[in-house]
């Protein structure tokens, strides 16, 4: 199906492509159904586009790829609504709140997206009593490592 | 809203399966036990509006985004 979105014009999507988020986004509880679209995939940036509003959509990126030691562990209620079996199946990517310039851009690591890859099941999880912010920024820690 | 007295140890419940226990008391900090149902996302306010509003700036339009990105070639 052709789906609108709000970086790419219109894209063709096939249902496989759709992610499930059962309660929405914090702030967004009625966007239940996103794609992936690839941004710039060499340098690890997508999109977190909604099916439904092609003007709801993300930059996300692999926190991994910014923050090697990006650890937290998963609540058992996230396992449950992930059905989450197995480590292999899951996917961690975080939103970006991109900035110009973009040395300005941080990342959302209090609360990371998860994606079980096995049945297309999806959260924005907020990390239970961490350290982590919501505006961790992306080139000061580069910098500093 | 509704306010209702609770001593340590006493409960509420909301409708059939929302239970939630005082479950210690220590100055102006109160402890609270919150049974729920799994798909009843449960957070500390402050936070999860933290986040809401995260959320929207990050949905927030960027112009010229693909011009922002770092250049491939770099």
């Amino acid at each position: 199906m052709l789906m609108k979105t709000k970086y790419h014009s219109e894209v063709e999507i096939n249902e496989n492509d759709i992610w499930q988020f059962e309660n929405g986004l914090p702030g967004f509880p009625e966007e239940k159904e996103f794609c992936i679209l690839p941004l710039q995939e060499d340098k690890g940036f997508f999109i977190l586009q909604s099916t439904k509003t092609p003007e709801i959509a993300f930059v996300i990126s692999n926190p991994f790829s910014f923050v090697p030691n990006y650890e937290f562990k998963i609540d058992e209620q996230t396992l449950e609504q992930l059905e989450l079996q197995s480590k292999e199946d899951l996917q961690v990517l975080t939103i970006l709140t991109v900035q110009d310039p973009f040395e300005k851009t941080t990342a959302n690591l209090l609360a990371p997206l998860l994606f079980n890859v096995k049945n297309k099941k999806a959260k924005q999880m907020i990390i239970n009593g961490s350290n982590y912010v919501t505006k961790h920024p992306l080139f000061y820690i580069k910098g500093g490592k | 809203m509704l306010i209702l007295t609770r001593k340590k140890g006493e409960s509420i419940q909301i409708g059939d399966d929302i239970e939630i226990t005082i479950s210690a008391v220590n100055g102006d900090q109160v402890k609270i036990g919150i049974n729920a149902p799994k798909n009843i996302e449960i957070h500390r306010k402050e936070i999860y509006i933290e986040i809401q509003n995260e959320n929207k700036n990050a949905v927030l339009e960027v112009k010229n985004l693909l011009d922002i990105l770092p250049s491939k070639k770099q």
